[in-house]
C-alpha cells in the first residue's frame, strides 16, 4: 500500500520541463536562499524568546528531513522516529552527568549507540509492510519514552534531568545567540548532505525502492541493504540532533521521546510534502509558529491545529510545497518552483 | 495463590474486552477502506463523555447511555462524509494524517464543550463486588463481558446474514467488483465509520463507570486497540477479539507479577516479537505482494 503511481508522475514531468534552470543550479539557487534567511533573520529577531522559537523550528527542521530521508524517498513509515532524538539526548545527558565525559566524545558515542540499536531493529522490522511496519516503530518509541521515564535512578524518571552546557576546548556556548548559528548552520548541513545524497546513485536507487521494490530489486539493487542504511543513517542524525538540543535547553524530560513528539514530526514531513526537503523546513516552520500562535486558547488551539491538518490533506494532498509547485508549473509559471527535489 | 491468579485473569478479561471493542473498531474501518484510523480511541471517548454528561444532566441511565452511542455513530458517520471521503485518492501518510487532525479536531471540541474535568457514569447495576472462588468482581465489569460477547454475536450475525454486511465484506475484498455488483461503495464506507465508531462508543460506555472518562482518554485506549488488531491481524474479526483479550490478560498478568511500571510498555514489546516472528499477526491472512 505503501507505494502509489500518483507519486512518481510530478516528479518525472518536472524534470523534463524545467529548461531554465536544470535541476544542479535549482539546488544551488534554493540552497542560497535557506543561507541567506538564516543569515539575515537574526536582525529581524527582537530578543531572546524569539532567537529560542527560531532554534526550535530549526530543530524541528533538522529532525524532519532526517524523517523524510526514510519516508519520503524510501516509502517506508516511522511513528516512532522521536524515541531516537530521546536516545541521543538521554545518551548525552547520562554520559555526561553520571561519568563526567566531555559533551564532544557523549554525542559522538550517544549516536554510535543509536545506530547500533536502530541497526539491529532495522534488520528485523523492515521486513514489514506498511501498516504493520508503522505499528512496530510506533512501538519503538513507546518502548523507548517508557524505559527513560521509568529507570529514574539514571534519568530522574518522568520530572527529567538537567543536562550541563555544550563546551568544546574549554569554551562554552551560551545564550540563544550562539546556540542560533549552531543550529543554523546544521540545518544548511543537513539540506546538503541530504540533497547530496538524493542525487547520488545511491539515492537514486532508493528512490526505486519508493516506486517499486520488486522492480528495484530485479534492476540488481539490494533492497534490505539500501532500506537498513538509510533508516541507520536517519536515526543517527535524529541522535545527534537530540544531543545538542538537550544541551541548549539545559533539561530534558521523557516527553521529548514520547509519542506525540514522533506525530509531530510525521507531520512536519507528510504536511510539507514527502521528499521534499523544502517542505519539511516549511511544515517545522508551520509547526514551530503555530503553537505559539494558538497559545492560551485552550481546547480551540487543538481543534484548529486539527483543522488546519485535515484541510491541507485534503486539498494539498502531497503536501503544500509540492503541490503548490506543480500548480505553479501548471499554471505557466516556469522554472524554480524548484522545491519538490 | 490461586484466588490471586483468578482475580488477575478476570480484570484482565475485563480490560480485554474493553480492548477487544477498540481493535474491532479499528479493523472494521482498515477492512471497508484501507484507513488506520488514528480517530479511534476519540470515537471510544465521545461516546463515554456523551453518556456521562447526559446521565449527569439528569437524564436517566439507559437512555444517556443509548443516546451517547449514538452520538458517537453520527460523530464517525460525519468524520467519513467530511474528512476521509473527499481525501479518498490521497496516500496512506495523508490519510493517516486527517485521522490524527480529526482526532485533534474531536478531543479539543469535547474539551471546549465538556471541560477538562474527568466524568463517570453511575455502575449499572450497583458496586458491591461479587465474590467468585475466593476474588471478586464488580458487577460492571459483567456488564462490559456481556457488552463484548453481544457485539460480537451482532457482528457475525450482520456479516454473515444480513445483505448490507455481506456488501461491506464484498468492498473490503475488492472494492471495484463491490461495485460493479451493484454494491453502493461510499455507503458502505460510510456505515464502516458508523458502526466502528458505536462498537468503540458502546466500550467506553460500558467502561466508564470503572476507569473514569475525560477528553484526553482516548488516545492510549485507541493505540492499545491498534496493538490488539495488529496482534490478531490486520482486518480479521476473530484476530481482534483474540488480540483484545490476550493483550488484556498479559497487561493485568504483568502488573500483577512482574512490574507495574513497565505494564504500559508489555503491548509493545509484545506486538514487537510478534511482528518479527509472524509478520501477519497471529491470525492474519499471510500477504501476496502486487507487483
Amino acid at each position: 500500500m505503501t507505494h502509489h503511481p500518483d507519486q512518481s508522475l510530478p516528479r518525472s514531468r518536472q524534470s523534463i520541463s524545467g529548461p531554465i534552470l536544470g535541476p544542479g543550479s535549482r539546488r544551488v539557487v534554493g540552497l542560497a536562499a535557506l543561507a541567506a534567511v538564516v543569515a539575515l533573520l537574526p536582525l529581524l529577531l527582537p530578543n531572546a524568546f524569539y532567537f529560542d522559537v527560531a532554534i526550535r523550528i530549526a530543530i524541528l527542521a533538522v529532525n524532519g528531513i532526517a524523517l523524510n530521508l526514510l519516508m519520503g524517498y524510501t516509502g517506508q513509515i516511522s511513528l516512532g522516529h522521536a524515541g531516537f532524538f530521546g536516545l541521543g539526548a538521554y545518551g548525552s545527558a547520562v554520559l555526561t552527568t553520571h561519568f563526567g565525559w566531555a559533551p564532544l566524545p557523549a554525542l559522538l558515542a550517544a549516536a554510535g549507540l543509536t545506530a547500533v540499536i536502530a541497526w539491529g531493529v532495522a534488520r528485523v522490522i523492515l521486513r514489514l509492510r506498511g501498516h504493520y511496519l508503522a505499528m512496530a516503530t510506533l512501538g519503538l518509541g513507546i518502548i523507548i519514552s517508557i524505559v527513560l521515564g521509568n529507570e529514574a535512578a539514571w534519568t530522574g524518571g518522568p520530572d527529567g534531568m538537567p543536562v550541563d552546557g555544550f563546551s568544546l576546548f574549554g569554551l562554552t556556548l551560551s545564550g540563544e545567540r550562539q546556540w542560533y548559528w549552531v543550529f543554523g548552520g546544521l540545518l544548511i548541513a543537513t539540506v546538503i548532505l541530504a540533497q547530496n545524497l538524493i542525487d547520488s546513485p545511491a539515492g537514486r536507487a532508493l528512490q526505486a525502492l519508493h516506486g517499486s521494490e520488486t522492480a528495484a530489486s530485479v534492476a540488481g539493487i539490494d533492497v534490505g541493504r539500501r532500506k537498513i542504511a538509510v533508516f541507520v543513517l536517519s536515526a543517527t542524525v535524529s541522535a545527534m540532533l537530540g544531543s545538542l538540543s538537550a544541551h541548549y535547553s539545559g533539561y530534558i524530560n521523557p516527553g521529548i521521546a514520547g509519542f506525540l513528539q514522533s506525530v509531530e514530526l510525521v507531520i512536519i514531513v507528510v504536511l510539507g510534502g514527502m521528499a521534499s526537503i523544502y517542505g519539511s523546513i516549511f511544515g517545522a516552520v508551520v509547526m514551530g509558529l503555530l503553537p505559539q500562535i494558538l497559545a492560551g486558547y485552550e481546547g480551540w488551539d487543538s481543534v484548529l491545529f486539527g483543522v488546519i491538518l485535515v484541510v491541507t490533506m485534503i486539498f494539498l494532498p502531497r503536501g503544500v510545497v509540492p503541490s503548490l509547485a506543480t500548480r505553479l508549473r501548471s499554471a505557466g509559471v516556469t522554472g524554480k518552483g524548484g522545491a519538490a527535489c | 495463590m490461586l484466588p490471586e491468579l483468578l482475580q488477575f485473569i478476570l480484570s484482565g478479561m475485563t480490560l480485554g474486552a474493553m480492548y477487544m471493542l477498540s481493535a474491532l473498531g479499528f479493523s472494521m474501518i482498515y477492512n471497508a477502506s484501507g484507513v488506520i484510523n488514528f480517530a479511534q480511541g476519540e470515537f471510544i471517548m465521545v461516546g463515554g463523555m456523551a453518556a456521562s454528561f447526559l446521565s449527569a444532566a439528569g437524564v436517566p441511565l439507559p437512555l444517556a447511555c443509548v443516546a451517547g452511542v449514538m452520538i458517537a455513530g453520527l460523530v464517525g458517520g460525519l468524520v467519513e462524509r467530511m474528512a476521509v471521503a473527499p481525501a479518498r485518492d490521497a496516500e496512506v501518510a495523508s490519510i493517516i494524517i486527517i485521522t490524527i487532525g480529526v482526532s485533534m479536531i474531536l478531543r479539543g471540541l469535547t474539551e471546549i464543550l465538556l471541560g477538562k474535568r474527568p466524568h463517570a457514569l453511575p455502575h449499572f447495576s450497583g458496586e458491591a463486588p461479587l465474590a467468585l472462588l475466593g476474588a471478586t468482581i464488580l458487577p460492571q465489569s459483567l456488564w462490559v463481558l456481556a457488552a463484548g460477547a453481544l457485539i460480537v454475536l451482532g457482528l457475525s450475525l450482520f456479516f454473515g446474514r444480513t445483505r448490507i454486511g455481506k456488501g461491506v465484506l464484498a468492498t473490503s475484498y475488492d472494492r471495484l467488483a463491490a461495485q460493479l455488483v451493484g454494491v453502493d461503495v461510499r455507503r458502505v464506507l460510510t456505515l464502516s465509520f458508523a458502526l466502528s465508531a458505536v462498537i468503540g462508543a458502546v466500550g467506553g460506555v460500558v467502561i466508564a463507570p470503572i476507569s473514569t472518562v475525560a477528553y484526553d482518554t482516548g488516545m492510549m485506549l485507541g493505540l492499545k486497540g491498534f496493538v490488539a488488531a495488529t496482534l490478531g491481524g490486520l482486518g480479521s474479526g476473530p484476530g481482534a477479539v483474540f488480540g483484545g483479550l490476550f493483550l488484556g490478560l498479559i497487561e493485568a498478568l504483568t502488573a500483577g507479577y512482574v512490574s507495574s511500571a513497565y505494564k504500559d510498555a508489555v503491548p509493545f514489546v509484545l506486538v514487537f516479537i510478534v511482528l518479527v516472528l509472524r509478520p501477519q499477526g497471529l491470525l492474519g491472512a499471510k500477504p501476496t505482494d502486487r507487483i
